[in-house]
């Protein structure tokens, strides 16, 4: 080694020393004992008491634990991909030339800045079936009515109602999920940059070979999009795993037994009952395991996307 | 010409639609801040459109409700004789009212109180007095400055040490950085708490404020992107006239790099700003909790209470709003940067 590759060493060590000791400290040292707690009864208040796998066998004999799960799958299955259809129509829309672009796009944006803890708040009150917004909304347009009359025109029982929302074990994730699209903002936004990355040619090639809108966006547009699309993806797939705040503060005392996570565990959130099991039950050994299980299922799916991102993701030169 | 008109008429009308329903609930929150309590849903027979205005119930200078008096199908505009709090009726169940100055008893079925669009400031002085808010704010702002503080100055050294100086081994170590971006924080959630538990950091601010100054990967990993954007030659001009590592990271990165810098600062206050978990789990004190944290404790408390839920809410809600339009363009120059690059 020569004197300045000895001097690069120290001084490269040196800078990066805050990382290297928040390293270990704060991820690689939480990292191991959490799976040896997870190995282990423990309740904080007493030292772990190894258990060997027993809370793993316990987890897939746990009726809540394949609720949660499930009921995360869903959610993520549904909200995710959902979600990144409006962003990129949003982002679309807003990428022409047309006059109060800018007021459109601020109006877009702004949710997905508010505070999770004030737009929850927010959304327990817009959801509320009786005097919320949305219902307020549909009962003004007579949306049940309308429904009720088309039920009759076919011969059926007028029985259809306005969505309970947060009070029904049917409804409570769409509604949650209808919450998400409102904080859409960020994603939209990025996926506005990679539309000005899309170079003009490309639509000029498509308007002389006759493609009308739909065809340039099926064709050009879409495309040049993935790689945008495959970043957000990955990104919301890991959120929407960890989906905790919405579900702690707007369903809590909604199970019969004063837990949050109702009705009937239909907003039980993976997150949630780790949070549960771990602050509510001080069952930590068992919360560790299924950290492990989040950590291990969040792995797959990236890399599962991240596999097929070979066929379908088109990088600029192509 | 007239094929280019109506896409422009459709997507005129889409984008209208799509802003104000995005916008709906947002209006709905502020407006609903400044309502008085009893007009906060619309009464049987109002029209959907009026639940839109800030209105609450008239009165006259004393504070004395304005009411319409109906009797015999003629109709007057009255004031009560007295203040909502002292007002009680007779024995047949009557109220005192004024009519051009002369009292009158009348039935309640004969008064319907009159509505008035203005300010309501109600709602914020309830908050303000179930919340100690000014201690809440000190506490957030307090936390987040630190944490601004501490993720600036860590993650710009550590950026640079993997960005500018090529020392054996830091390839690996950015792989450790890759990795824990992906890593989610409930599986180190359980053993920090058990360790700041042990160290006897529970029920302080330090469990939230000590990591950030050790580095943040997805922040390391933004610097890093951007510092090796800069000319490697300004290293080396600056390295012959003799200047150290540290004086060239702080007088030529630096200065170069504010707009990345600002964007961390940025998303780092606004992220703090609004973390629930951390606070949630670690404060255990009402005098030391986040705004956020404090505000879903008031919920839980007074569920039903919207209007003050609301002024809180948007208590909350405004300083980011001001924080985004003062700094606009470092926000979505931020947000592309950290979603094309990444």
């Amino acid at each position: 080694m020569t004197r300045g590759e000895r001097r690069n060493l120290r001084n490269g060590l040196l800078f990066a020393s805050p990382y290297l000791i928040g390293l270990f400290c704060f991820t690689l040292y939480p990292l191991c004992m959490s799976a040896y707690y997870s190995m282990c009864e423990y309740t904080v208040i007493s030292p772990p008491h190894w258990v060997g796998f027993a809370n793993y066998t316990d987890l897939f004999r746990d009726g809540r634990f394949w609720d949660a799960l499930g009921n995360t799958l869903v959610y993520t299955a549904v909200a995710v991909p959902v979600g990144l259809a409006i962003a990129v129509g949003l982002a679309v829309l807003l990428n022409q030339r047309l006059r109060g672009m800018s007021v459109y796009r601020t109006i877009f944006f702004l949710p997905s800045i508010v505070p999770i803890v004030a737009s929850a708040i927010l959304w327990l009150w817009v959801l509320n079936p009786e005097t919320g917004l949305i219902n307020g909304t549909l009962m003004a347009f007579h949306v049940d009515d309308f429904i009720n009359w088309v039920l009759v025109q076919f011969g059926r029982q007028p029985t259809f109602e306005l969505p309970g929302w947060l009070t029904s074990e049917t409804w409570s994730k769409p509604a949650l999920m209808l919450m998400s699209f409102w904080g859409i903002g960020g994603a939209m936004v990025i996926f506005l940059a990679g539309l000005t990355d899309v170079p003009d040619v490309l639509y000029e090639v498509a308007d002389l070979d006759g493609a009308g809108p739909f065809l340039k966006f099926r064709h050009v547009t879409l495309p040049m999009l993935t790689p945008t699309i495959l970043f957000n993806l990955v990104i919301g797939l890991i959120d929407s795993f960890q989906y905790f705040t919405q579900a702690y503060i707007m369903t809590s005392n909604t199970n019969s037994n004063g837990t949050p996570g109702g009705p009937m565990d239909s907003t039980l959130f993976y997150a949630l009952y780790m949070y549960m099991n771990s602050f509510l039950y001080l069952r930590m050994g068992y919360a560790s395991a299924m950290a492990w299980i989040m950590f291990i299922v969040i792995l797959g799916a990236t890399c599962a996307v991240l596999a097929s991102s070979k066929r379908w993701v088109h990088y600029h030169g192509d | 010409m007239v094929t280019r008109v109506w896409p422009r008429i459709v997507s005129h009308c889409l984008l209208l639609i799509f802003a104000t329903t995005f916008i709906a609930p947002f209006a709905w929150m502020v407006i609903s801040s400044v309502k008085h309590e009893s007009h906060m849903f619309p009464r049987p027979g109002e029209a959907m459109w009026r639940v839109w205005l800030p209105t609450s119930n008239k009165v006259d200078e004393q504070g004395r409700p304005v009411v319409t008096f109906t009797r015999d199908d003629k109709s007057v505009t009255a004031t009560k004789k007295f203040l909502p709090a002292e007002d009680k009726s007779n024995e047949q169940g009557q109220f005192t009212i004024l009519v051009n100055g002369e009292e009158v008893l009348a039935f309640p079925e004969e008064l319907e109180e009159q509505t008035a669009v203005g300010f309501h400031f109600e709602n914020y002085r309830k908050a303000f007095e179930q919340i100690d808010f000014v201690n809440n704010l000190k506490n957030t702002l307090f936390i987040c400055f630190s944490v601004v503080i501490g993720t600036v100055l860590s993650c710009s050294l550590v950026a640079y040490s993997f960005a500018r100086i090529p020392w054996r081994g830091r390839n690996t170590l950015f792989i450790f950085v890759l990795a824990t971006m992906m890593l989610p924080t409930q599986v180190t959630l359980i053993p920090l708490f058990s360790l700041y538990k042990e160290l006897g950091w529970t029920g302080t601010f330090k469990p939230l404020i000590v990591p950030a100054f050790f580095g943040t990967p997805f922040y390391i990993f933004l610097l890093r992107q951007f510092f090796m954007g800069i000319p490697q030659d300004l290293s080396a001009a600056a390295r012959i006239d003799g200047c150290s590592e540290f004086g060239i990271f702080m007088r030529i990165i630096i200065p170069l790099s504010r707009p990345a810098l600002a964007t961390t600062a940025l998303f780092m206050f606004l992220y703090q700003w609004s973390d629930f978990l951390n606070p949630l789990i670690y404060l255990q004190d009402d005098r030391q909790f986040t705004i956020a944290v404090a505000l879903q404790q008031f919920q839980n408390q007074h569920e039903m209470l919207w209007g003050p839920l609301m002024a809180m809410a948007t208590v909350v809600t405004v300083p980011i709003v001001v924080l985004f339009f003062l700094t606009q363009r470092t926000f979505i120059q931020g947000i592309t940067m950290t979603g094309l690059k990444g």
